[in-house]
């Protein structure tokens, strides 16, 4: 197959998953945004007022960014995890797999879906966070490739989980266990410099704190981390996360006997 | 041209159990060939390997002169697959289910819309299009399934008990579009449990069992193999008490049929005369079993035993 039809197929693929998406709307859309509804309502507007400035911002605003990630890491993860697996459990990933494209068509149009969810409930997350706060973006480019490469990265790891996944147990450990906790500890809250030297040491190997805190930077102008070096750790997990999907779908793993 | 070549196939899974055993297999262009073996022989595996969804271990596998070690996706582009699973996006619609596999298979979306017709009014199921592929019934899913691995034209289109749990309505129909699709050109192998399909379908057979092929030739020559047939004979009468049948072996099934032994050095000429002979008026006949049925029982049972036999042999020990 030549790469103009391998292009057909990864339009292919990427329109699927985006009809699903669209399809269970009210399954990929509109739980987060009440989810971060709460968040901003909680966390914003009760308890941030007695908080006051963090970062030179008021709390609520310098917690937009932090929540607008949050929502695109756990959407482009999810969508991946729980398309790619249940297409695997209930057998329908053959179509794919017998079909002559390459893995990286397989792998493209799942990030491609990724993308899209967490990119559509991270706008729809901003637009709820303009209720409550007033946003402004110093540097558009930065803040919406951060958004894009960190959709990429988490879409990747949503199809390793997926694919390593045997039940549906498999698929909500790694969300619940890992995601959850190195998300809350990636700076969504706050800014390492409150915390004490030891666990902000501890912190710089956490790399949500680099998508994070490179966000904000795109939004605020402010960083707990050089904007350059949260590039620098974004590719590499992007290559990494993509070397890896690459690997176990040549050879099978997971998803071949 | 061979459409399928399989050579010192073999397959042992991690569990350590060997599905398939350095298994050779021809499958010619053009032909209908039936797969054949008991549950656990390794159709579904051999299957399995040549459309790349299970790793072999060992041997090498060509699809219209392309091995699937160095020129997998050319072996594939020929290739349509009908598994043994319902394996349909149960939440997609008809439509779509066909329309996303030409989509894989790197068809235009204009070109892929007019096969997705084709095929979908092909296998009567265009009227039902819009519909989510869980509510189909049984046998509308096979067809879906069919259409679906027919959407982009394969040369070799592979079943695997494509009418498994289809009645016999719906499974004649099948037989007679896998019928029409071979006679343009379509090779087909086919994997079934109803061996009288195989029988109606195909023109050559291999058998396998315990991951070995057993047989492998036309269906012709295969069923001339069987040296012997039962039929059942209707009669006009009651069965006479003292009916003599010169050269056959009879029973009496009750008091107006019997079972008659042809073996394969008599015919059914030598029958009816010895019948009317006897003074019989037969109303009607029938086979007992079907052909092929009896010889696979035969194959696997011979081979049942020599395994039995090889396992009660006593060790010998020097």
């Amino acid at each position: 197959m030549n790469f103009q039809r391998q292009m057909i197929a990864l339009y292919t693929v990427a329109r699927k998953e985006i009809v699903r998406i669209l399809r269970i709307w009210l399954q990929t859309i509109v739980p987060p945004v009440i989810t971060m509804t709460l968040y901003f309502i909680i966390f914003g507007n009760l308890i941030g007022r007695r908080i006051g400035e963090m970062g030179g911002f008021e709390y609520m605003q310098y917690m937009a960014p932090g929540l607008i990630m949050m929502s695109v890491i756990t959407n482009s993860y999810g969508n991946v995890v729980s398309s790619f697996f249940a297409a695997k459990f209930q057998g329908h990933l053959q179509e794919m797999l017998v079909a002559p494209m390459k893995s990286y068509v397989i792998i493209l149009g799942h990030v491609a879906g990724g993308i899209v969810r967490g990119l559509a409930v991270g706008a729809v997350v901003t637009v709820v966070a303009l209720f409550f706060t007033k946003l402004e973006v110093q540097n558009p480019f930065i803040a919406i490739s951060i958004l894009v490469l960190t959709a990429i990265v988490f879409s990747l790891g949503g199809m390793i989980n997926a694919i390593f996944a045997r039940k549906f147990d498999d698929v909500a450990i790694i969300p619940s266990f890992v995601l959850g906790p190195l998300t809350y500890l990636g700076g969504v809250f706050y800014t390492t410099s409150l915390l004490p030297d030891f666990w902000a040491k501890v912190s710089a190997f956490n790399p949500i704190l680099y998508m994070v805190n490179g966000f904000r930077y795109g939004m605020l102008g402010v960083s707990d981390i050089d904007i350059v070096t949260a590039y620098v750790i974004i590719l590499a997990f992007v290559v990494l996360a993509f070397g890896t999907c690459f690997y176990l779908l040549s050879r099978g793993i997971g998803i071949r006997e | 041209m061979s459409a399928l070549s399989l050579c010192n196939l073999t397959k042992t899974y991690a569990n350590g159990i060997t599905a398939l055993k350095s298994i050779d297999l021809e499958v010619q262009e053009g032909d209908f060939f039936a797969l054949l073996g008991p549950n656990g022989a390794g159709k579904t595996t051999a299957i399995g390997i040549v459309t790349s969804l299970v790793n072999k271990t060992s041997g090498k596998v060509r699809v219209f002169g392309h091995d699937i070690d160095t020129d997998l996706a050319a072996a594939k582009a020929c290739l349509g697959v009908v598994p043994q699973e319902v394996n349909l996006n149960q939440w997609d619609n008809v439509h779509n289910c066909v329309l996303n596999q030409a989509g894989f298979y790197g068809l235009a979306r204009k070109h892929a819309r007019e096969r997705t017709e084709i095929v979908l009014r092909e296998l009567q199921l265009w009227d039902r299009r819009a519909e989510t592929s869980r509510n189909l019934s049984g046998g509308m899913k096979r067809r879906l399934m069919i259409a679906r691995a027919l959407v982009h034209e394969p040369r070799l289109l592979i079943l695997d008990e494509p009418t498994a749990g289809v009645d016999i309505e719906i499974r004649r129909s099948m037989w007679a579009f896998l019928r029409q699709i071979n006679e343009q050109g379509t090779t087909i192998i086919l994997t079934t449990h109803y061996l009288e399909e195989a029988e109606n379908l195909c023109r050559h057979v291999g058998i396998i069992d315990a991951g070995q092929i057993v047989e492998h030739d036309r269906m012709s020559a295969v069923l001339r193999k069987l040296r012997q047939e039962i039929f059942v004979l209707s009669l006009a009468d009651t069965v006479p008490s003292s009916l003599s049948l010169i050269g056959f072996d009879y029973q009496v099934v009750n008091e107006h049929e019997i079972e008659v032994e042809v073996h394969g050095d008599r015919n059914l000429n030598q029958l009816f005369e010895a019948l009317s002979q006897a003074g019989v008026q037969v109303s009607s006949m029938r086979n007992k079993t079907n052909r092929l049925e009896e010889l696979f029982m035969r194959l696997v049972d011979r081979r049942d035993k020599e395994l039995t036999e090889r396992i009660a042999e006593p060790e010998i020990r020097i």
